[in-house]
């Protein structure tokens, strides 16, 4: 049987196909990488953000919670929380986030817990402000309600 | 086996069955707390259990495609391994450095641990599967390139067939893209952006190389079919994972802050994502339906195609599900992501290398045609309790996600909290655990099946004639 499709075409497939899309994805990234500044409003990330991102990260928050939707699936999403808790006002939500954080873990018996961290009251406003930040990112309006 | 040095493989086999173990573990004490909220809390919280569960999923499966290579490399090149002894130095490394992190994970807390570690200096934990102290990252990649290295030092002086050019291609990757976790800027757009370069290109890119390759050698071996034929389906497969794989990534640049257009390629490239797992279904059938010869391991054939067709389920039908933005919407981040994410890392990761296991051990210990009757009846009982229990793992998960996303996503008002629904959703995750029990009883008869009825039957002699 005369052989229509050989392997020598399956491999061109492959070596072709394979780097024409990764050059696509390079371009495709680039241009994202151009347009983004305007959807991440970075000119607001301030130190605060920054040491809040840090805060976030070294406690492990994304165990247990998602955020942007990505993570855990085991607690509220936060990337709205600023948006559920906030009232829009970035004060109400700070003193929110301080009592929140301190009281942990809540004793209620058999209900999921969020473990005490022990952080100083600054880094608390730390996370509030990076909070308060990535619920600002543009990002095509979700989650679709504020329940997250 | 046909040369000594593949022997170097099977440490890193049993070393890899064992995190599965403990992944297992640690899954169903996460499953339970899903439940009993405060469930071992606060000697576990759910964040560590989470972090042991995964990281050594990724880590077993590593060892798995380690030992993979370590094994069919030489093979294929018709050569001894380039370097036996580095091969097993890395093993200790790399066994050392892992259970050291998981250590960490569980006997420090997290923060504790940032700071032993000295996080600051270069900040990369805290990200989603990427927990791993810096100091650790940095060693996965001195092993990963002392294993590139050697394997690839073994294709160079050998035969270079196209099972060993995909396999070292996907290994290279796996190497280059991991070196996107070392960034991590303060933007988390731009963290979460190329966060995915690990995640997404490693699982639905590179990995399907090294898959591809996996399978395609085990199908040489258990039918005997013409290298020619395996070898164009593999190309075929590759091409079109890449294809479409590369700017499906996009179906994770939908709510994160990169622009609109994502919503379009992701939704199309990566619905189109399922057709290699499709193809890779046909090509297993196909090469068995021809084979030359009955192999004397009938497991090692059904895991090959059970790879097959569990990765086409969990990757393609459970990928294309939630791919479509429109859908995405609702079910980003909801229970819908944690069952395609157990059936498809399953389906194809964890079996390919069970699979590689199922036949590579055997002749490892010395019985080229596979185990004895019984150790392969147990095998392949515990083959269809694990793929039938994570099959109702991912149908509960399924269920629980459909009902999470009509109680709390959907409605415009009057949508429940997030801790309200989960509290609705307790019976199903009495259901899931419940598969969560049925899998750890099937792992457990794999595991035993290594032991049974071995050494009297393998002496004895009785089974298929010998073909080789
Ligand atoms: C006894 C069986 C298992 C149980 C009860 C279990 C339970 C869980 C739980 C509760 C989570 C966390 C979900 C969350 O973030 O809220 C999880 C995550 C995960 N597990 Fe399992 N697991 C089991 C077996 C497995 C197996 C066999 C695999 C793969 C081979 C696996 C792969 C994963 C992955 C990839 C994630 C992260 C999912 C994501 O981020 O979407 N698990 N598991
Ligand atoms: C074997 C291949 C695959 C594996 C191991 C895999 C695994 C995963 C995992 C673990 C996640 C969760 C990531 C997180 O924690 O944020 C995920 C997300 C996702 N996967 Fe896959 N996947 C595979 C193939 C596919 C394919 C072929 C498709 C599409 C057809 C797909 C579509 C998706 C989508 C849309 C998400 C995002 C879910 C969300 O928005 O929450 N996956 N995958
Ligand atoms: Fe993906």
């Amino acid at each position: 049987m005369p052989e229509l499709f050989t392997k020598g075409m399956a491999r061109n497939i492959y070596y072709g196909g394979g780097f024409f899309f990764l050059l696509l994805l390079l371009g495709l990234t680039l241009d994202t990488l151009r347009a983004l500044p305007q959807r991440d409003h970075r000119e607001n990330i301030t130190e605060s953000v920054a040491r809040g991102k840090a805060v976030w990260e070294e406690n492990n928050c994304i165990g247990c919670h998602s955020l942007m939707g990505e993570g855990a699936y085991f607690a509220p999403e936060l990337g709205n929380v600023f948006d559920r808790y906030g009232n829009g006002s970035e004060e109400a939500f700070g003193q929110f986030m301080q009592a929140w954080m301190q009281m942990q873990p809540m004793p209620t018996e058999g209900r999921r817990k969020m473990p005490q961290f022990h952080l100083s009251q600054e880094q608390v406003d730390d996370l509030s402000a990076f909070l308060i930040w990535t619920s600002r990112i543009n990002d095509n309006d979700w989650p679709p309600n504020r329940e997250g | 086996m046909k040369f000594e040095s593949q022997g170097v493989a099977r440490p890193y086999f049993i070393f890899a069955l064992l995190l599965f173990v403990g992944q297992i573990l640690f899954g169903l004490i996460m499953g339970l707390q899903y439940i009993v909220g405060d469930f071992l809390f606060p000697y576990i919280p759910f964040n560590v259990a989470r972090m042991v569960h995964t990281n050594l999923l990724i880590v077993w499966l590593l060892f798995g495609f380690m030992g993979a290579s370590y094994y069919l490399v030489p093979e294929e090149c018709d050569t001894e391994l380039h370097s036996p002894w580095l091969a097993r130095a890395t093993f200790w490394v790399f066994a050392a450095a892992g259970v050291l992190t998981i250590l960490g994970y569980l006997l420090v807390p997290y923060a504790e641990l940032a700071k032993l570690t000295h996080n600051e200096l270069l900040p990369t934990m805290g990200r989603e599967f990427l927990e791993q102290p810096t100091i650790t990252k940095i060693g996965i990649v001195i092993v990963c390139l002392a294993f590139i290295y050697n394997i690839g030092m073994t294709v160079l002086k050998g035969r270079k067939t196209v099972i060993n050019m995909v396999l070292i291609t996907g290994l290279v990757g796996l190497a280059v893209f991991f070196l996107f976790s070392f960034y991590n800027p303060d933007n988390l757009v731009l963290d979460k952006f190329f966060w995915w370069w690990v995640v997404h290109l490693w699982v639905e890119g590179v990995w399907e190389l090294i898959l591809g390759a996996i399978l395609a050698f085990v199908l040489i071996k258990v039918t005997g079919v013409d290298r020619e034929v395996i070898e164009k389906w593999l190309y075929v497969i590759i091409a079109l994972a890449l294809i479409s794989g590369l700017i499906g990534m996009g179906h994770h640049y939908f709510w994160i802050g990169p622009g609109p257009y994502w919503l379009w390629l992701g939704s199309i490239f990566s619905a189109l994502e399922p057709v290699p797992f499709f193809m890779m279904v046909l090509f297993a059938f196909r090469v068995v339906g021809q084979r030359r010869h009955q192999h004397g391991n009938r497991a090692a054939t059904l895991w090959a195609l059970g790879t097959a067709v569990m990765a086409f389920l969990g990757a393609g039908v459970w990928g294309f599900i939630h791919t479509l933005a429109p859908v995405n919407y609702y079910t980003h981040g909801s229970q819908i992501t944690a069952a395609h994410g157990h059936l498809a890392f399953f389906g194809a990761y964890a079996m390919i290398v069970l699979c590689i296991i199922s036949y590579a051990m055997p002749i490892m210990r010395g019985r080229p045609q596979g185990n004895g009757e019984l150790s392969q009846k147990l095998e392949i009982f515990a083959f269809w309790t694990m793929c039938v229990s994570m099959i109702g793992i991912t149908l509960a998960l399924t269920v629980a996600g459909a009902w999470q996303v009509a109680l709390q996503r959907l409605p415009e008002v009057g949508a429940l909290s997030f801790m309200n629904t989960q509290a609705k959703l307790i019976p199903i995750f009495w259901v899931r655990e419940a598969f969560g029990v049925v899998f750890a009883l099937g792992l457990v008869a794999y595991l035993a099946s290594f032991f049974v009825g071995s050494r009297v039957e393998a002496e004895a002699g009785h089974r298929v004639p010998a073909v080789s």
